[in-house]
Formats: structure tokens, C-alpha cells, sequence
């Protein structure tokens, strides 16, 4: 069970994303990566799954997009956070952390 | 909201640029994948195939983006609208109480909107109808001559133009007039329609049955053939086969009817049926020169303007008066009618019988019926600012669970929408019904407007802006103020405001000013309306209006020789006050107040005008309760042979005579065809009486006896008083009439009806303006009582403090009224303004007071400051007996 990867907890891939755009803009494939070695490679996220996240952040206006050449000079679209985006990532984290305190304490307690 | 549906609709039509930008995006990060896993030591073949592995396929991927882009955009409509279902059917009340006061709304708008629709903004129903253009004398013909309805030129003007012009393809006139079917008792009314030759064929009207009248039916007089209308073929000719032969008596003449025209086809006025078309003939004796009969029309050339056409007809117009000037007329007459210039006028919407203040009537109406919508709106945006409330602790709770603003609005929005559009689809229905009943009100006992009332896309329309409108009023302020609840603040529980709040009690408190700015205009529209029109029907014309019958006599079928006319007339006159029951007849050429003149050039001294002429037999006066103030009235002893005497008005006096006496002086007519110059002696002075219709002053009227009469023709008015019904009166007359004189046509109307009938706009103005007055009052009423109820709910707690504390319960009183009394006095004042401007558009309809008579305002903002008050005694009643320590446990 270890080596396989898990699912994420419903509705924070969103957050998750963003807190990976919140550090330098990143095309999807960088995102994708990232999130593996920040997670420790508990998280890996299908392309499918990422693209709908990210169209789904753009509609809402958290990131913004432009094509530009990659190191390897290769064309890929760069996704970037934007100021209601951070603003989002802020009050999103606080309100996960005080959750999972809370559900923490609950899981303590019971155990 | 909107940026979001516009992206979705752009990503509609983009779908493939989005298509193709994103497989771009997938392939390159497929690739990177790829590389990525090379420069790990791969080869490309097995990093190709890991990557596969743990992306699944290219196509895959976007598959699943596209579904969940459209899916999105689909889904959370929907969601909307289900959620917006819930929970209106949650509230049903609310609901229903919403839907029907928009759809009683929007009904009675679209109801007026249609009648105005049906008279003046849609197109005949005829081929290519925006090309048609109808021939005037610019400026009307000044009154000359014999003016029949409709009729702007004189036969012998048309046939000049006809063959003259150059600007239209192809040209046709018409006429119409009411004339007699069948012969004897069999007789009955028809509305005539006198066409030229290629009327239909220029119309571009088919025929339905039959054939259409075509140029060759011409002919001289009498007609024999004519051409039916698709109702009065139904109604009164059993729907028959033409080919079989439908043969009628028309005006004493056989005619075959040879067609019946297509259902749509009501001829050329609008809200008028023809029943029965006929050609021009040619009489006998000539065509008459000064009687203005038809109205010509034509079909403009391709690359025509009205203008250049009416350029082109000014410089015909010399010829073609110089060829037609009637005779026997003064010089001055004769050159003012040879510097007549015609011009083309747009004539796509045919001829109407609604006058222009008629329009501007229906206009105003529509614009009553609109403020009651928005009084009925700002209700409705009230009710929902007070369910807002209710609703915040939910508003607060999902914005806490990371429901987005705009989604919030979005969705209150959907539930605003959602009854816009409950309340247009019943407000349809409504129209339909009400604006029948609208017709009803308009018509008179001879006269029931007929208008195609079915619903076009330009009434369809109106319906959805209407609609729209009424959302935006109502739904967006509630909405927008719903959603900004935080969700701290609402989430605290209990929070029960002191005097916080102030946003949604300043938008209500802005509603409320607005409501009763509205009502204060509408009852201050009603009241002029109301006592314009009271005005008018209490005005004393001067003569007797009850007890008087108008009867119509005609005897043209007797085959009576001209000479014996007048003492026919004489005979049935006797013939009719013999009849028991009847107490004084007199004939007139003119019954009074029917809308009707006649009127010749004058001489008195050296003074020259014009007066009314009404030749009458000696019992007029005293049937009619006229007084003679001087001299004498008519006697038997004024005969045919005898001096020509005149009684006159005293308007006559003061604008010829005054300052002589006018007993005795003499007036000189100016000639015209059949009325030689005639030196008249005047031998008795009347007060002054109305002429042809309430609303004009008095002008100088002549009276004359009926035996002194120069153009007696086989027909005769007689005006008979009697104190029974008038039904009575009249089968009596018939009966005893009848018996004697089988060929006379009879008819009969009773005078005070047909006086109201003429006042039928005015009615309708009282009567709705009235109406939606107090409906105002009432509305503005409700949203009163409903915000201070709301208000003193919510700050009952306050109250209660305010009581504990020691304040009285006249202190408490004050603070609610304090309250009312600042947004009355304010939308009071608001109201007086805009009605006072509103009301000098509408000051031609008026009679008998300015449209700023300072009375009407006072009593509207006085009537609607009482119903407010009333409206806030209730809450204030209640904020009274709040009880301290309750209010504060309740905490």
C-alpha cells in the first residue's frame, strides 16, 4: 500500500495548485511533478484531472495563462497565479489549518 | 456572472481554437513527460510507453477536460434553476402572490400595448405594403366643400393626378360610406367601400372566392357588380358560392356579388370592417367638383422617396386644381383652392379612426399601466428583501462553504427570473383576455371596433423586455444586498439588529419614496382624467340632451317628384308628433353635438365671416328647450314665398352685430352650388348652445326655417321630445310610420346616448385612470404596511429597551411615524413634480381645468397621505404594545 499513490482529499487539488503557482509560474507538466516530490510522491495527479483543475481556476479568474518556451525550448502554456488567486491561497490555507486541527484534536480524542 | 456566460457562449462558437490550443497543451506535456523520463536514462520508446502508462492516452485526456468544461457550464445552470424551484415551491404564498402580480402586470401592459399595436404600428395586411403612399393636399383643404370621412380629394382631382403623376408604379382610390342593402322593412345597413377599378389588383388582394373587381367594372351609375368581405359573406350572405350567383338590392339598385376577399382583409381603415366593395360609377349628370369623397394612394416607383414623389405631385398640383376648381364660389375661395399643393404621406398602416390625442391616450395609458407594473415590482423587490433577511444565516453559510459571490447572486437572480418569466406567460394569457375586454370598453352601441389583436413578435417582444425589466427591478438590489451578508457577522447566532441594518432599511426606505412618488402621480393623472370627465358630462350645452330622439327619415324609395320632398317632410312631421306619448318634434337639417357642420360664407354690413347654417321647422326651440331672448322664433306664416329669415346666436351677435341691435339687420350668404346668395333678415337672438361637440366653444350659429330650405333632398332629421323611454318613443314612431309609409327608411338613436358615445376616449380615460389610481394607492399601501411591519420587527428589541427605559408609548408612536412622515413628505414632493410635468403632455386632453389645477394635486397627495397613514397605524400599533420584558427575554 505504501508505494501506491492515494487520492486526494476532495476539493483540494484546487488549493493544491495553487499553492504550486504561488512559489514561480509553471506549465502542467511542472505542476504535476512538483506536487510528486512536495507530497513525497503521495500524490500523483492524472492529466485529466489537472487540465479540468486548472481550466476550472482559470474560469474563476485564481490564475492566468500565456505560451512560452520552456528551457528545453519547447512551446508550453505557463500558468500563473493572479492577485485573487493568492488572496484565495491565503484564506484557503487558514481555513484548512484551522480544520485540520480540529479534526485532529477530534481524532486524538477519540482515539 | 455575465463575463461567465459570455465566455461559455464564446466558448461555443471557439470551441475548436479551444479544442486545438488545448491538445497543443496536452502534447507538449506529454512530451516534457517524455523527455523527462529520457534524461533519466530511458529510451524514448520505453518513457513513450510509461508515460502512456501513467497519463493515459492524449485523446483521453481530452476527453475528460472537454466533458468536464460543457458539463460545468450545464450543470450549474441547472443546478440554478432546480435549486431556484425548491425553494420557491417552498414558499408557495410567496410564489403565487409574485406570479400573479407580475402577471396581472405585464398583462394589462400588453394588453394596451397590443391595441396600440393593432391601430398604429402594424402594416396592412396587403402585398409589399411599405411602398404605398396616400395623395394629400398638404395642410387639408381648409374646410371647403362637402367633406365625407376619409375623403381628402375630390373625384375629379383624382382622375387629374391619375393621369398625370409620374411617381408612382400604379395609384387607386377609395371611399366609404354607410348605404342600405334590400328594399322596404327589409332594409339594413352595410359599410360601403367604393373602390377604383384596380384597387385590389394594386392592393395585391386575392380573391378567397370569386374574382375581384378589376377596372372594366367602372362604369356609369348605377353599380352592378360588387365584391364582399369574408365576415359579412359568413354573416349575411350564408357563405355562398359566387358562381351560383348572389344577387342584393344595393341602394335600390340590383348588384351581382362576383367575390369575397381573404379572411385578413378589412379594407383600408383600421378597426373599421367594410362589408361590401363596389366600383366608381359615373352619374349621370357629371361628377361633382367639390365634394372631397376619396382618399388616393399608389404604389411609390422603385427608388422613389415620399419626398421626391411629393416634389413631383407640388409640381403637378397647379394643372391639376386649375382643371378641377369648383363652381360657383367667391374669388378668394376659388384662388385659395387653385394654390393647393398635394404631397405624398407614408400610407403602409392604412387610415385610422382614432384621432391623435386617441394616441395620445393609449400612450399615457400604457405608461399608467407601466408605473402600477413597477409599483408591483418594488412590492415585489420588498418582499424579497424581507426573505433576504430570512435567508442570510443560508447566504452566510455557504459563502463560508466557499460558495462564490457571484454564484450566490446568480442563483437569487435565477428565482427572480424564473417568475419574470411565470409571470409574462400568464401575463400573455392575461392580455388576451384583458385586452377584449379593453375593446368592450371602447365600443359604443353602433360601433365595435374590430382590430386583429393576435399576437405579433412585435407584442412578443414587448412582453420579454417587459419581463426582463421587471427581474432586474425587482430581483438584482435584493440580490445584490443578499449576497454581501459576511458570513461572520450573519453566522453569529440571534444577531437582532438595534438600528443596524442600515443598508437594506435604506433600500427600503428608497422603495418606499419611490412608491409614493408613483401613486401620488397616478392619482393625480386619475383625478384630472375623472374631472375632466365629469366636467364635460355635466356641462350644459344649452339645450335639452334627455328625452330626445333622433330620427332619420328617408324617403327616397317613394318615387316622390322632387317638388313634393318638402311637404313629405312637413307630413311625416306631423304624422310623428300625433304620435301619443310624444309631446314636441321639430326636423333640422343638423342635430347638434353629432360631430357634424355646416357652414357658409357671410356678409353682415361690412362685416364678413363665416357662420353655421341649421335649417329648422318652428318647433325646434321648444322641443329643444332653447329660449328666445329677442325677437321671435319660426312660425307656420314663414313659407317658401315668404321674406328669408334667420335666428342667430348670441356669438353670432357679438362677432358681427355688436353694439346694434340686431333685430332686424340682414345677412347675405356668399353662394355655392345648390345655395344661391341669400339676403336673410334676422328676427330673433338664442343664447348660446354647443355646436357640434361638447369640447368646441360656441361659434356663430344661423338658424333658418325649414321651409326656406334650398337643398331639400328625399330625407329628413327629426328631433322629438317625449318624457317616455326612448325605446318606447321609437317603436311607437316606427309603428305608426310604418303602417302609413312602408318605403320609408327609418332610423332612430336616442340624443343623450350618442352624446356620451361621442365622449367613449374620455370615458375610457376616467374609467382606467381611476382604476389603476386606487389600485396605486392600494399598492403603495401594501409596501408601506410591509416595511414598517418589517421595520418595527426587527427593531423590536430596541423598542423594548427604549419602553424599559422609561419612553411612553406616545414616544414610541412618534418614532415609527417620524419615520413614515420624512419618506411621505419626500415622495410626496417627488411625486407632485413628475406629475406636473406629465401632466402638460397630457393638457389637450383635458376640458374644463389646467393641467395644473392646484386642486387635483392637493387632493391626490391629501388622499394618499391618508392611506399611508392608515398604513402604518397597523405596525405602529403593534411597535406600541410591545411589551419590554418580552422583547428583551426574547434575546
Amino acid at each position: 500500500m505504501a508505494d501506491k499513490p492515494s487520492d486526494l482529499v476532495q476539493g483540494t487539488l484546487d488549493m493544491l495548485i495553487l499553492k504550486t503557482l504561488a512559489l514561480e509560474p509553471m506549465h502542467g507538466y511542472g505542476i504535476t511533478v512538483r506536487l510528486e516530490q512536495m507530497s513525497k510522491g503521495t500524490f500523483r495527479i492524472n492529466a485529466g484531472s489537472l487540465f479540468v483543475g486548472l481550466q476550472r481556476l482559470q474560469r474563476a479568474g485564481l490564475i492566468k495563462s500565456e505560451w512560452k518556451a520552456t528551457e528545453n525550448s519547447r512551446r508550453a502554456k505557463y500558468y500563473t497565479l493572479t492577485q485573487q488567486g493568492r488572496k484565495r491561497l491565503d484564506s484557503e490555507t487558514r481555513e484548512w489549518g484551522k480544520q485540520v486541527a480540529a479534526i485532529t484534536r477530534i481524532l486524538e480524542a477519540s482515539s | 456572472m455575465l463575463r461567465n456566460v459570455g465566455s461559455g457562449l464564446r466558448s461555443l462558437f471557439r470551441n475548436q481554437q479551444v479544442d486545438r490550443e488545448l491538445d497543443e497543451e496536452v502534447r507538449a506535456y506529454l512530451e516534457i513527460a517524455v523527455e523527462e523520463k529520457m534524461k533519466h536514462g530511458m529510451s524514448r520508446e520505453e518513457a513513450l510507453r510509461a508515460v502512456r502508462l501513467e497519463h493515459g492516452s492524449l485523446d483521453v485526456t481530452k476527453e475528460i477536460v472537454g466533458a468536464a468544461r460543457w458539463e460545468a457550464l450545464v450543470e450549474t445552470l441547472w443546478q440554478d434553476l432546480r435549486f431556484a424551484v425548491r425553494t420557491l415551491r417552498k414558499t408557495p404564498v410567496f410564489t403565487i402572490v409574485a406570479i400573479l402580480t407580475l402577471g396581472l402586470g405585464i398583462g394589462a401592459n400588453t394588453a394596451i400595448f397590443q391595441l396600440l399595436d393593432a391601430v398604429r404600428l402594424r402594416n396592412l395586411p396587403v402585398l409589399n405594403p411599405q411602398q404605398l403612399a396616400a395623395v394629400r393636399i398638404a395642410g387639408g383643404n381648409q374646410g371647403m366643400g362637402i367633406n365625407q370621412d376619409y375623403g381628402d380629394l375630390t373625384r375629379p382631382v383624382w382622375q387629374e393626378i391619375r393621369d398625370h403623376q409620374q411617381a408612382f408604379s400604379g395609384m387607386f382610390a377609395w371611399s366609404v360610406a354607410q348605404r342600405y342593402t334590400g328594399r322596404g322593412s327589409e332594409m339594413r345597413h352595410f359599410n360601403g367601400l367604393w373602390v377604383s377599378g384596380n384597387f385590389f389588383r394594386e392592393l395585391g388582394v386575392r380573391p378567397f372566392r370569386g374574382r375581384m373587381l378589376v377596372p372594366k367594372d367602372e362604369g356609369p351609375c348605377p353599380n352592378s357588380y360588387g365584391v364582399a368581405s369574408y365576415s359579412y359573406w359568413l354573416r349575411e350572405l350564408g357563405g355562398r358560392d359566387p358562381a351560383e350567383g348572389i344577387h342584393l338590392i344595393v341602394n335600390n339598385d340590383p348588384v351581382q356579388i362576383v367575390g369575397v376577399t381573404p379572411p385578413d382583409f378589412f379594407g383600408m381603415v383600421v378597426g373599421d370592417s367594410f362589408d361590401i366593395a363596389l366600383p366608381f360609377c359615373q352619374p349621370p349628370d357629371g361628377l361633382r367638383r367639390d365634394i372631397f369623397e376619396v382618399s388616393v394612394m399608389g404604389r411609390l416607383k422603385p427608388g422613389w422617396t415620399l419626398d421626391r414623389a411629393s416634389a413631383e405631385l407640388a409640381g403637378l398640383s397647379p394643372g391639376v386644381f386649375e382643371a378641377t376648381v369648383p363652381p360657383d364660389r367667391d374669388t378668394a375661395t376659388t384662388e385659395m383652392y387653385k394654390h393647393f399643393r398635394l404631397a405624398a404621406y407614408p400610407a403602409s398602416r392604412g387610415v385610422n379612426q382614432l384621432s391623435e390625442s386617441d394616441y395620445t391616450s393609449l400612450w399615457l395609458l400604457l405608461g399608467i399601466t407601466g408605473l402600477v407594473l413597477m409599483l408591483a415590482c418594488a412590492n415585489l423587490a420588498n418582499l424579497l428583501l424581507v426573505r433576504g433577511r430570512t435567508r442570510e444565516r443560508e447566504m452566510a453559510l455557504r459563502q463560508a462553504l466557499g460558495a462564490a459571490r457571484w454564484r450566490l447572486i446568480r442563483q437569487l437572480l435565477s428565482e427572480g427570473a424564473l417568475l419574470a418569466a411565470a409571470g409574462a406567460v400568464l401575463g400573455i394569457a392575461l392580455a388576451s383576455v384583458l385586452s377584449r375586454g379593453l375593446l368592450l370598453l371602447f365600443s359604443t352601441d353602433n360601433n365595435l371596433p374590430q382590430f386583429d389583436l393576435s399576437l405579433d413578435w412585435r407584442v412578443l417582444s414587448f412582453v420579454g423586455s417587459v419581463a426582463m425589466l421587471t427581474c432586474i427591478v425587482f430581483a438584482v438590489a435584493p440580490a445584490l444586498r443578499s449576497s454581501r451578508a459576511h458570513p461572520s457577522d450573519a453566522l453569529k447566532s440571534g444577531s437582532r439588529g438595534t438600528t443596524a441594518d442600515h443598508e437594506t432599511f435604506s433600500l427600503q426606505r428608497l422603495i418606499i419614496v419611490t412608491q409614493v412618488a408613483i401613486s401620488v402621480t397616478l392619482l393625480a393623472g386619475a383625478l384630472l382624467f375623472v374631472r375632466s370627465f365629469r366636467n364635460l358630462v355635466t356641462l350644459n350645452p344649452g339645450m335639452r340632451e334627455r328625452g330626445i330622439t333622433v330620427a332619420f327619415l328617408g324617403y327616397w324609395q317613394s318615387n316622390l317628384p322632387r317638388e313634393r320632398w318638402a311637404d313629405f317632410q312637413r307630413e311625416l312631421l306631423e304624422e310623428v308628433q300625433a304620435v301619443p306619448g310624444v309631446q314636441n318634434a321639430a326636423t333640422t337639417t343638423r342635430v347638434p353635438l353629432d360631430g357634424g357642420s355646416w357652414e357658409h360664407g357671410i356678409r353682415v354690413g361690412s362685416a364678413e365671416g363665416t357662420s353655421k347654417f341649421t335649417w329648422v321647422s318652428p318647433d325646434y326651440f321648444a322641443t329643444m328647450s332653447i329660449p328666445i331672448v329677442a325677437g321671435r322664433g319660426f312660425t307656420n306664416d314663414d313659407r317658401t314665398s315668404s321674406q328669408r329669415v334667420a335666428v342667430v346666436n348670441q356669438t353670432f351677435v357679438r362677432r358681427f352685430l355688436s353694439g346694434i341691435d340686431p333685430v332686424g339687420q340682414t345677412l347675405l350668404t356668399i353662394a355655392e352650388p345648390n345655395y344661391p346668395a341669400t339676403r336673410y333678415q334676422i328676427v330673433g337672438i338664442i343664447p348660446d348652445t354647443r355646436y357640434s361637440s361638447l369640447r368646441d366653444e360656441t361659434p356663430p350659429i344661423a338658424f333658418a326655417p325649414a321651409t326656406q330650405f334650398p337643398a331639400q333632398g328625399p330625407w329628413s332629421q327629426v328631433l322629438i321630445y317625449s318624457g317616455l323611454p326612448a325605446a318606447t318613443v321609437m317603436s311607437a314612431v316606427k309603428h305608426r310610420l310604418g303602417a302609413k309609409h312602408p318605403d320609408v327608411v327609418m332610423e332612430f338613436h336616442d340624443f343623450q346616448k350618442q352624446i356620451m358615445d361621442g365622449l367613449v376616449m374620455e370615458r375610457v380615460m376616467a374609467t382606467l385612470s381611476g382604476f389603476f389610481g386606487l389600485l396605486a394607492a392600494m399598492l403603495a399601501a401594501i409596501g408601506i404596511y410591509g416595511v414598517l411591519s418589517y421595520i418595527v420587527v426587527m427593531r423590536r428589541n430596541e423598542i423594548g429597551i427604549r419602553m424599559a427605559l422609561g419612553a411612553n408609548r406616545v414616544s414610541v408612536l412618534n418614532l415609527v411615524f417620524r419615520q413614515t412622515a420624512l419618506l411621505l413628505a419626500l415622495g410626496v414632493a417627488i411625486g407632485v413634480v413628475v406629475a406636473l410635468a406629465a401632466a402638460q403632455g397630457a393638457a389637450s386632453l383635458l376640458f374644463g381645468l389646467r393641467a395644473n389645477d392646484p386642486l387635483t394635486f392637493v387632493a391626490a397627495s391629501a388622499l394618499l397621505i391618508v392611506v399611508a397613514l392608515l398604513a402604518c397605524y397597523l405596525p405602529a400599533r403593534r411597535a406600541m404594545q410591545v411589551d419590554p420584558m418580552v422583547a428583551l427575554r426574547y434575546e
